[in-house]
């Protein structure tokens, strides 16, 4: 394994973080939270896990990840940015008319987006679909697809893990962000969702726990998971939504609020300077 | 006329001879391969074919990402289910992102029969005409099933297409040219237009006899494909012959009737009636007494033409 720099992840992670921010701050409207809450897992998954080539997005060898928490869609975006895979100004024209970032992922529109997402439970199924044809074609490609824990409340989260167990799905690897918080409360509240470890293991699923910000833990287990042979990976990541920035840290209200003028400037300051 | 095969067969048999020349075609069903005829793919192509089990929505997913790494799926299920359960699932991983998914949902209609209204797609055309992007078939007949299997796997993009459970007259030769979008002219006529898609079209060659023998010369068109809807033929048909009567096992909101009349009145409009389910739910019974009971025979669309031409 290559000497990770965590020096880069972090500067890296900040950037993606701040590209959030403003992205949101500038469409008016978004998900922050659950951005911010995903920022360090893709981080590592964009600057140090998975095979990709910004320069040539439609690459056949590339890993492939699926955003299945469509909503998350600024973390996504501000990740292909940092990594290049458009310019960082598209960020700022986010749900404008006319513009490439629509509010949810459109992989027509949108190079480095591998699935169309927003429906929640979606993507994820998509994935099993992209496993299978990598194993039809004996291809070493991986796929990674993230979800949101208010997500897996959805029936056809199911029926893919199901599935995905089904046909031993080893290239496959899915990360449960797991902030505890949905739009309406907590997931305990709204619609309990534990035991979720055990859950996904009678699924025939190997389960992997971690904090969801340390990339440490995240590098470990990505690593891990590509050991896992005849079934696939689940990791659940425990994370704070809104993470990074104070105020919206573990708040309901920050799933799907955009940041006033003041909130913006305040929010870039905590991440480390203005711009 | 004869001859009778049900254009789920036709299908079955058509994905085969399509494996054989196309490797990247797979097939996925939900469970129902006997029934959907998939199941002649998978005992000659077993690595190509996936079982996803009874979870419809999960059955879309998965094709559509099979579509996103080079592959041409064929999907099936019934039609109820596809276009029903799966439907948010069609419309956002297959038509919004244009994926070359090919979902063909058997056991349309009313005759699926004795199984009653819970399995009798009437809507699934108008469903999934309404996604953009999404082509919308309805084959005649057991040859017209098997050039349209062919006419998807060459079109790249998403495609709907229904087959029928129950056997159904054939009305084509093996020559016979099926290019999607648009319609074929049938039978000739002046008198009148039938507009039938699936197995209406065999009805409307029936109900062209019946008028014939009154000394009424009808045209009958197979409008195969819903959407894009040949609209060429249609005003052709309406110029020539002044009266249009629409015939489909379908509810007559929002499918072969609606699109056929979007199309007259914004173009040429003329009298129009439409022969379907009139906006109501099916129920168990035997295909040929459901056909009679929800008005959908030979003899029924002979009446309508006759009421359409009288208001000419």
């Amino acid at each position: 394994m290559a000497k990770v720099d965590y020096e880069m992840l972090k500067k890296n992670a900040t950037e993606i973080r701040k590209g959030i921010i403003k992205a949101v701050h500038a469409a008016g409207s978004g998900h922050p939270g659950g951005s911010l809450s995903a920022a360090d897992i893709l981080t590592v998954l964009y600057f140090y896990k998975m095979k990709v080539d910004p320069k040539n997005p439609k690459w056949e060898e590339r890993d492939r990840f699926v955003l299945s928490k469509g909503h998350a869609a600024p973390v996504l975006y501000a990740t292909l940015a940092e990594k290049g895979f458009f310019s960082k100004e598209e960020l700022l024209k986010l749900r404008h008319i006319g513009a490439m970032l629509q509010g949810h992922p459109d992989m027509k529109g949108t190079p480095g987006v591998e699935m169309s997402t927003g429906s929640l439970g979606q993507g994820f199924s998509c994935s099993i679909g992209m496993a299978l044809a990598a194993k039809l074609d004996k291809k070493d490609i991986r796929v990674y697809a993230l979800l949101g824990d208010g997500e897996v409340q959805e029936g056809i989260v199911w029926e893919a893990a199901m599935a995905a167990s089904h046909y031993k799905l080893d290239n496959l690897t899915a990360i449960l962000d797991f902030n505890g918080l949905q739009i309406d409360g907590k997931n305990e509240d709204v619609m309990n969702i534990h035991p979720i470890k055990e859950k996904w293991e009678s699924f025939g699923w190997h389960v992997l726990e971690i904090d969801g910000h340390s990339f440490e833990e995240i590098i470990s287990v990505l690593d891990k998971a590509d050991e896992i042979k005849d079934k696939p990976t689940m990791i659940i990541a425990k994370t704070i939504k809104g993470k990074g920035v104070s105020f919206m840290e573990n708040q309901v209200g920050w799933h799907g609020t955009a940041p006033k003028d003041d909130e913006k400037e305040k929010a870039l300051k905590e991440l480390g300077g203005a711009n | 006329m004869n001859n009778k095969i049900a254009t789920r067969e036709a299908y079955g048999k058509a994905l085969v001879e399509l494996g054989k020349v196309n490797e990247k075609v797979v097939v996925l069903d939900a469970d129902l391969s006997k029934s959907t005829k998939t199941a002649a793919f998978q005992k000659e192509f077993p690595n190509r074919f996936f079982n996803m089990g009874i979870a419809e929505q999960n059955l879309m997913g998965t094709a559509a990402g099979f579509a996103t790494s080079e592959k041409i799926p064929f999907v099936s299920t019934f039609a109820m289910f596809a276009s029903g359960r799966a439907f948010e699932i069609i419309r956002n991983s297959i038509g919004y992102p244009k994926l070359n998914v090919k979902v063909c949902a058997t056991h349309a209609g009313i005759t699926v029969g004795e199984d009653g209204a819970s399995h009798q797609a009437l809507e699934d055309l108008a469903c999934m005409r309404a996604i953009p992007n999404m082509v919308v078939l309805n084959p005649a007949d057991a040859v017209s099933a098997k050039k349209a299997v062919f006419a998807m796997a060459e079109y790249n993009g998403p495609v709907y297409a229904r087959f029928g459970r129950a056997a159904v007259p054939v009305i084509y030769d093996e020559d016979m040219n099926f290019e999607i979008g648009k319609g074929i002219e049938v039978k000739e006529g002046k008198d009148a237009a039938i507009i039938a898609t699936g197995i209406m079209v065999a009805e409307a060659i029936k109900a062209r006899e019946i008028l014939s023998k009154k000394g009424i010369e009808v045209r009958v068109i197979d409008m195969h494909t819903i959407k894009p809807i040949d609209e060429e033929i249609l005003i052709k048909a309406a110029k020539e012959t002044g009266a249009i009567v629409t015939a489909e096992e379908h509810n007559i909101i929002g499918g072969l009737g609606s699109a056929v009349a979007e199309v007259l009145v914004e173009n040429y409009p003329i009298p129009m009636k439409r022969v379907g389910t009139l906006d109501t739910f099916g129920e168990s019974g035997k295909p040929a007494e459901l056909m009679k009971k929800y008005a959908l025979t030979a003899e029924d669309i002979a009446k309508v033409v006759e009421e359409v031409i009288n208001k000419k």
